[in-house]
């Protein structure tokens, strides 16, 4: 996996719980172009243990000079977001992946609604900009909290116009998807990016009016949830490791001085994929990339957010 | 490899086409094994062993002028060998890109680029281009930016728009194919324009192939080698050109098919492109006849085992029924039984 090395050239303050970071080349080189939706994965060094965490890119994706993300303090996570707001400061060093998208416009979208939750906001910034450099037809319908909760308002009117709608939860205004998604043109695609409520009332909502599964888009990344530590035997590297309660399996895996597979590292690319020999108690999935068939029949997991209770867990890697 | 001196060569007609000594050694010869089947032969495209054929992440060598100017006699009789659909103009400035960068930087002594932000400017000594662009504006080159840069590199290009976890061909400059058409492939998924391919879909291949090729990376390409036959050295055997070509397949004789059956290998590598997020794949192919290949003792030996040991169904797709057997007998001569070291090496 490609990897780049950057350095912190600026952090602003955007609302009392997120920070928006820049981030630009160690020698000053042009980074890698990339397409609206993108994200990075950024590694952190916490204590001498690595952390990884996906952040969509905000920029243009025209600005090849700095790349841009955002982060919300999550203090009941496993450490990354508060590593990034107390531990990283201007000049930091960082190491990132090269961008990938798994949360790409349709070229063949007549019509774009954007909706986001929160700080899911984030990668429809850079998608803003291809479609305003396509000249595509699109609708960016934002819902967050409260007024100081609005991150990047002021941003977004100057980038969408009147193509932008602002949905103020302390003040009553709540999406009402069967609205929105009633009537709309032939050919119209929808992307939503929010918490996991927001995410499935949509979806539900779409799939009661009957959109194609094709023009319906989502992307939600799970922070790897803390469980209990167990074991687990790795059948092709012939070894056995802990995965402690704060760090998922494919954590411990790198800890161990594996290179195992990802692109997400939350549960919805499918990359890290493994076959499960055998388990003699609970597999606990966490991911939304594997059917509820496969989930149920228990012959594989995604290690980057998954977990297990059981005394023995043999994986075919 | 060193500087080669570009050959004046035909792909047609008189059929002037050879190989170099040098041109040989560095053959991709396919097999590593005495036998061959269908796999998920995909591995990371990235630089190995200065002068062979996977050195660079595009390879020109001593044949590019004259396969340039075959594709352009091919593009004169039949246009729609180049085909893009509307929403892949993106995707046509990340291959101006990636082709421009890449000749650039690995041949400088041939392909030179300079920027000044948008404004660029282009030189290819061998084809004697000189072009000064605005990247981003279409109005700015003398036709579309795809067909424009993919008329100035060997083998054919096919790149596909990544939509619903699924491939699909919308653009594509073809000239050199083995028997296939992007006429009738366009817009096509992943699964479709394999249907053809036998055993390959039982045994799982496109499943695994599709699940990886959905995950590929920007920066992170990959390769793979694909092989089939050829008689004469013919870079446009397409469909609709069968009635040229296919009856050479029945000319076959114990006196010419050394000089007349050539190996023809693709060395195929796809790439992530990055502002359209499409995916190029290119299909280099590298032909050899029988008597330069056996120059080399150990590729004659391990390509007649593969031949004799090669699934029916895979010789009739190929199309080698009518000579294969031929091949085998011409070649058991330098047959010795003795068993050859695995890998492609020449030695
Ligand atoms: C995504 C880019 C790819 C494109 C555009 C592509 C295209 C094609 C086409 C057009 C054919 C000829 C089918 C016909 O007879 O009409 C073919 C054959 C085939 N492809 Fe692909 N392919 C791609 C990737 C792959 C990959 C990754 C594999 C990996 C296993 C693969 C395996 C095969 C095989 C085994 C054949 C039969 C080849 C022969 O026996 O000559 N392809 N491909
Ligand atoms: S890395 Fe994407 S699902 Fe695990």
């Amino acid at each position: 996996m490609s990897i780049l090395n950057v350095r912190v050239a600026e952090i602003e303050q955007v609302t009392d719980v997120v920070k928006h970071f820049t981030l630009v080349e160690e020698n000053g080189r042009p980074l890698p172009r990339f397409s609206g939706g993108s994200h990075v994965v950024v590694s952190m060094n916490i204590n001498g243990r690595i952390h990884r965490n996906p952040y969509s890119l905000m920029g243009s994706p025209e600005n090849t000079d700095s790349y841009h993300i955002s982060v919300r303090r999550q203090e009941k996570s496993r450490g990354g977001s508060v590593f990034m707001h107390d531990g990283v400061k201007v000049g930091s060093e960082l190491q990132i992946t090269y961008p990938v998208n798994l949360f790409s416009l349709s070229k063949l979208g007549k019509k774009h609604i954007l909706v986001a939750g929160g700080i899911g906001i984030t990668p429809f910034m850079s998608q803003i900009a291809d479609l305003n450099r396509l000249g595509d037809d699109y609708e960016m319908h934002y819902a967050f909290r409260s007024a100081e909760h609005g991150a990047f308002v002021e941003q977004l009117k100057q980038m969408c116009g009147d193509r932008l709608h602002l949905h103020i939860e302390s003040e009553g205004q709540r999406i009402n998807f069967q609205n929105l998604l009633s009537n709309q043109p032939l050919g119209t695609h929808i992307y939503v990016c929010g918490p996991e409520p927001m995410v499935n009332a949509l979806l539900l909502t779409a799939k009661d009016l009957g959109w194609p599964k094709t023009h319906v888009h989502s992307e939600q990344f799970l922070a790897p949830p803390i469980g209990e530590s167990f074991m687990v035997q790795l059948a092709k590297s012939n070894m056995e490791i802990e995965v402690p309660g704060d760090m998922s399996m494919l954590e411990a895996m790198e800890e161990a001085g594996l290179e195992p597979d990802f692109l997400c590292r939350g549960g919805a690319c499918g990359r890290c994929e493994v076959e499960v020999l055998e388990c003699d108690g609970a597999l606990m999935h966490n991911d939304h990339y594997l059917s509820d068939a496969e989930k149920a029949s228990g012959n594989k997991i995604m290690p980057c957010v998954s977990r297990a209770r059981c005394q023995k867990l043999l994986l075919n890697i | 490899m060193n500087t080669p001196a570009f050959k004046k060569e035909t792909f047609r007609d008189d059929y002037t086409f050879r190989n170099s000594p040098e041109a040989i050694r560095r053959f991709p010869f396919p097999f590593a094994e005495d036998e061959y089947m269908y796999s998920v032969n995909i591995e990371q495209h990235v630089s190995t062993n200065p002068g062979s054929v996977f050195e660079h992440a595009i390879d020109i060598d001593e044949h590019y002028i004259a396969e340039c100017e075959d594709r352009r006699l091919t593009l004169e009789r039949d246009p729609t060998r180049y085909i893009a659909l509307p929403h892949m103009m993106d995707a046509q400035w990340d291959m101006v890109e990636l082709i421009m960068e890449s000749l650039s930087a690995d041949y400088p002594q041939w392909f030179e680029l300079t920027k000044n932000g948008d404004q660029w400017h282009w030189v290819n000594k061998p084809l004697e281009i000189d072009q000064t662009f605005t990247f981003g504006d279409t109005s700015t080159l003398p036709m579309e930016p795809f067909e424009y840069i993919s008329r100035q590199v060997q083998g054919d290009w096919i790149i596909m728009d990544h939509r619903d976890d699924d491939l699909f061909a919308d653009m594509g400059m073809v000239t050199s194919q083995a028997d296939w058409s992007i006429a009738f492939d366009a817009g096509m998924s992943f699964k479709e324009w394999h249907g053809p391919v036998p055993q390959a879909n039982e045994i799982g291949i496109f499943d695994r192939a599709l699940k990886y090729l959905l995950h590929l990376q920007y920066g992170s390409p990959v390769r793979r080698l694909n092989w089939t036959m050829t008689v004469n050295p013919r870079l446009d055997t397409s469909p609709e050109e069968f009635p040229l070509w296919g009856p050479d397949n029945a000319s076959v004789t114990p006196e010419n098919v050394g000089e007349k059956v050539h190996l023809r290998v693709e060395l195929q590598a796809l790439f992530r492109l990055p502002r359209s997020n499409a995916i190029a794949f290119s299909v280099r192919g590298y032909l050899i006849s029988l008597d330069e290949l056996v120059t080399y003792p150990k590729w004659a030996k391990r390509l007649r085992r593969v031949l004799t040991n090669l699934h029916p169904d895979l010789s009739e797709y190929k199309g080698l029924d009518l000579y294969r057997q031929t091949v085998i007998d011409w070649l058991e001569p330098l047959e010795d039984g003795a068993e050859l070291s695995l890998g492609t090496q020449p030695e």
